[in-house]
């Protein structure tokens, strides 16, 4: 029988939490954009795109630098937090930055495939029924795009499980506070003996993805039979 | 409704250029798909921008292009039913029909829900989701909605053209009732001939972004007659079908008229083209067709290298046409008689 350490358990524990901050905090943001990238026209659109775009092709460990380099103590907004008390990197909060910079672009993404999917004559409905774009914004490009944003979530979700490269570097690997589930593998495949340790946690990282995938299937099946 | 519009638009090298006023309840745009008559209305309604111009309703400006003024479309208080009924497919009937009810200052609500519910007989639909529904079910939701909102205008763009025949004239009457019983003014823009002459008291013609006419349904139809393949199309609401031999027979006016074509309403509208007819100056003895109707000429008017001859026969009007030459030879006059020859197999029931 194979018990987890209480470390080990920090590990499982850490990750669901950084996974599920980041997929919280950055839905908001990632619905706002993904409107203004479906539906307002704009100079300068394609280079926002590829910017949006860019975390999804870099190796994380340079998102990660420039994590570091960024809200680090002396970096450009490392300084100002700084200033304010507050401490980012070698954090959980860092891991969780991490993970939500590497996820965001596809969770715009999904969102983008969902709103793009609206017939725009719906919105043009809407608004000559007298409701003001937010308003439309929120009950019928919301609404409609639900399937996108589930995906998206359950997308980025598990990207940022598995998030490893950006959060080694810019959180640090310290069991008990910044070691998420990637990390705790690496260590221990990494140290000898560690073998039958590494596979029980990807047991577990199996696991919890397959349970994300599922929710993901039920959520769809059940919007799919409302419409 | 007073409405004055002047303005242009472009897409690549299409043009629209609009220029009118006007006055009525009941206008309506005539135009063949191409012609502008969409833009024009997406300008009215708010959902494009004219390159310049302005445009003006009851008073208000609603766009200025020297002054800067453009209202948003839910400010403008113009809605708009579509040629697809685009009901919000993530609410059921009622929640459709609200939708821009609830979006409407209270002062403005002069016309209710329940009102317009049992006017539209969609009663029985509120609480079903939107996508069950038939095609002229979804119609009438979306005329509902779009009435609920109290607008100032109501603008139809090609609202019956995605519906079969049997629905498209079930769906006119709901159309004009609502509207009248509302006094709600609005603009109906077709390509149909018949359905603008069912619908409008006014008419405004473009062609490729042009306004070219501005006339009546009926002075439109005459117009075309000469070079309409079907001739000018006479709508008949003819009432109280008796069965008579293998045929039926209705009443239309004093006279009776003998139709092959049966229905089960007391009262129907049915089309007969100006090309179905045969005049005869005096009463021919035995003829093959089953309705000889005596007719007065009122009046003659010219339609390419025909003449069309409106006809008056026991209270109702008619609109027949013949060959120019024929006018001589019948020595046709305003005022004279003719007899006027009808199959019973060329009335064509409308929906």
């Amino acid at each position: 029988m194979i018990s987890f350490t209480p470390a080990d358990m920090d590990a499982i524990r850490l990750s669901a939490k950084v996974a599920v901050t980041a997929t919280l905090v950055s839905l908001p943001f990632g619905f706002l954009v993904a409107y203004v990238m479906s539906y307002v026209p704009f100079r300068g659109k394609t280079l926002l795109e590829v910017l949006l775009n860019l975390p999804l092709t870099l190796p994380p460990v340079v998102i990660g630098y420039l994590l570091l380099l960024s809200v680090g103590r002396n970096g450009w907004l490392g300084q100002y937090l700084d200033a304010a008390g507050i401490r980012i990197v070698f954090t959980w909060y860092a891991a969780a930055i991490a993970s939500a910079v590497v996820g965001f672009p596809l969770l715009v993404r999904s969102i983008r495939i969902g709103m793009e999917s609206i017939d725009e004559r719906l919105i043009q409905a809407s608004r000559t029924l007298g409701a003001r774009w937010f308003d439309t914004l929120f009950t019928v490009i919301l609404p409609l795009s639900l399937r996108g944003v589930l995906a998206g979530s359950s997308l980025m979700f598990g990207r940022s499980l598995g998030e490893f490269g950006a959060t080694i570097i810019v959180a640090g690997n310290i069991p008990g506070v910044t070691q998420t589930m990637p990390l705790a593998i690496y260590e221990y495949a990494s140290s000898p003996g560690g073998e039958r340790m590494a596979l029980a946690l990807c047991v577990v990282a199996i696991i919890l993805s397959m349970a994300i995938l599922f929710l993901h299937e039920y959520l769809g099946r059940r919007m799919g039979r409302r419409d | 409704m007073d409405l004055r519009v002047r303005v242009r638009k472009s897409f690549g090298d299409f043009t629209l250029k609009a220029d009118f006023s006007a006055q009525g309840k009941r206008l309506g745009i005539f135009g063949e798909s191409g012609s502008g008559k969409s833009t024009l209305v997406n300008m009215l309604a708010g959902l494009v921008d004219p390159d310049e111009g302005e445009i003006v309703l009851d008073g208000e400006t609603l766009f200025d292009s020297a002054k800067g003024t453009n209202l948003p479309p839910n400010q403008r208080r113009i809605a708009m039913v579509f040629q697809h009924p685009l009901l919000f497919p993530h609410m059921n009937v009622r929640g459709n029909l609200l939708y821009g009810w609830k979006r409407c200052a209270v002062a403005n609500r002069q016309i209710m829900p329940d009102e317009v519910v049992s006017a539209l007989k969609i009663g029985h639909l509120l609480d079903r989701g939107v996508n069950n529904l038939s095609g002229g079910e979804k119609q009438r939701v979306a005329l509902g909605r779009a009435v609920l909102s109290n607008p100032r205008l109501l603008l139809m763009d090609e609202p019956l053209s995605a519906l079969d025949d049997s629905l498209r004239f079930g769906i006119i009457p709901f159309l004009r009732d609502v509207c009248d019983t509302f006094s709600l003014p609005y603009i109906f823009i077709s390509h149909s001939l018949v359905e603008m002459r069912l619908m409008a008291d006014r008419v405004t013609v473009y062609e490729r972004g042009r306004q070219t006419q501005e006339t009546t349904p009926d002075g439109l139809a005459r117009k075309r007659m000469g070079a309409s393949p079907v001739g000018y199309i006479n709508l008949l609401r003819l009432s109280g079908p008796q069965p008579s031999d293998g045929l039926t027979t209705y009443r239309w006016g004093e006279n009776r008229l003998l139709l092959t074509a049966r229905t089960d309403a007391k009262e129907a509208l049915f089309e007969l083209s100006s090309k179905d007819m045969i005049l005869f100056k005096k009463h021919p003895e035995a003829i093959s067709a089953r309705n000889l109707l005596r007719c007065t000429v009122l009046s003659t008017f010219e339609a390419g290298n025909k003449a069309g001859l409106e006809l008056r026969c026991g209270g109702e009007r008619l609109v027949a046409e013949v060959a120019r030459q024929a006018v001589a030879e019948l020595d046709i006059r305003e005022g004279g008689e003719v007899f006027a020859a009808i199959k019973a197999s060329a009335f064509r029931e409308l929906g």
